[in-house]
């Protein structure tokens, strides 16, 4: 007669299953490697036309020319510097120069350059009006241009560590016209409508116009 | 003096009835988060640093380009660019963009973003050409990958 099972339990013996979890775990552990989808974001120019481009002539005043020769050696307006730290600086000035503010609205957002200093915060219109304004830097922020020109020989490092520099000065600059600290600004996410109306509050009428120029063919 | 007497018996483990489901949560977490490499990277990788990042907000609409010299020195030790799991030269650059942008939908296409992971010993003279081509191709977002700076002070 067959006997029916004895009095042994039936339950799968889970005593080993954090063991086996563990193992996963830190399996996983040492394969992950969580992806980073962070950097310098840039827009390429649109691409060239057979057609010669227009000559559009534009003020030296208001081009702000960053070159990089092959011995990593920085000329930022014609004249030597040594610190790239001290880009950010420099370009947070001349964009804010406002040395003659038009009246003409530009850009999507339709704000002239007189609409742009009208919005910004006490702090800084003072900064301005006691530092800045002179003939010789840029006429407003919508005409403001950075140009950067590497030489082919020169390292990317370098290249890196200005174009960081002068994303430093606009991102300060948005941060500080809407209040928040350059940081805040770089971490707004865009997806929460409020924080992208201040994005865009903080970019209206002051265009990132980072030109990266042709560089020069040979080696200097 | 049975005031002072001992604790009850109750016992003083510890229950672990709850660490498997512990060890379980923390092993979906990594299992959902990895991303297991599907490219090899062939060429030297060392980012340099910068400060102020941006995340993408898309991830679907990146796509890589690996640029450095070569770790196989039997590629020679000039910078190459390496698309997906090959080398590919810089007159590649415009078919293979086009090949990523058949993958997306039509809507998305002009809006791919290039993630450039380029090595720091590299001379901008490829990097140059390499986003002339990208400006050919119409792709004209580009992102240069970068790890976090530490910061200095």
């Amino acid at each position: 007669m067959a006997r029916s099972k004895d009095k042994g339990s039936q339950e799968v013996n889970a005593g080993s299953m954090a063991d086996i979890a563990f193992l996963l775990l830190i399996f996983f552990l040492v394969t992950t490697q969580i992806a980073t989808n962070k950097g310098l974001t840039l827009l390429l120019p649109p691409k060239q036309e057979e057609d010669e481009p227009i000559e559009i002539k534009q003020q030296q005043r208001n081009i702000f020319k960053i070159q990089i020769n092959s011995a990593d050696k920085l000329l930022v307006e014609d004249e030597p510097l040594d610190d790239v730290g001290e880009i950010r600086d420099m370009v947070y000035d001349f964009v804010l120069n406002f040395g003659s503010p038009g009246d003409a609205k530009k850009g999507k957002a339709k704000v002239s350059d007189k609409d742009v200093y009208n919005s910004l915060p006490a702090s800084m219109k003072s900064y301005i009006s006691r530092n800045l304004g002179s003939d010789d830097s840029s006429d407003g922020p919508s005409s403001a241009i950075v140009s950067l020109k590497a030489d082919r020989g020169s390292s990317y490092a370098i290249f890196i560590s200005i174009l960081d520099e002068l994303n430093a000065a606009y991102n300060r600059i948005y941060g500080e016209r809407v209040g928040i600290t350059d940081e805040e600004f770089r971490k707004l996410n865009r997806n929460d409508p409020r924080q992208k109306e201040m994005y865009d509050r903080a970019r209206a009428g002051i265009p990132k116009a980072i030109s990266i120029a042709e560089p020069t063919k040979q080696g200097g | 003096m049975s005031k002072f007497k001992k604790k009850s018996t109750s016992s003083q483990d510890i229950p672990t009835a709850a660490l498997p489901d512990i060890i379980f949560m923390l092993l979906f977490f990594f299992m959902v988060s990895t991303v297991l490499r599907e490219t090899e990277i062939k060429v030297e990788q060392r980012i340099p640093r910068a400060e102020q990042l941006v995340k993408l907000e898309k991830k679907k609409l990146v796509t890589y380009l690996y640029i450095g010299q070569p770790k196989d020195a039997a590629f020679g030790t000039e910078p190459q660019v390496q698309a997906n799991d090959v080398f590919i030269g810089i007159d590649g650059i415009i078919k293979w963009v086009n090949e990523e942008k058949s993958k997306l939908s039509e809507v998305e296409r002009d809006q791919i973003t290039i993630s450039m992971k380029v090595d720091e010993e590299v001379k901008m003279g490829i990097i140059v050409d390499v986003q002339t081509e990208l400006r050919e191709a119409n792709a004209r977002k580009i992102m240069y990958a970068a790890p976090q700076k530490a910061d200095e002070n």
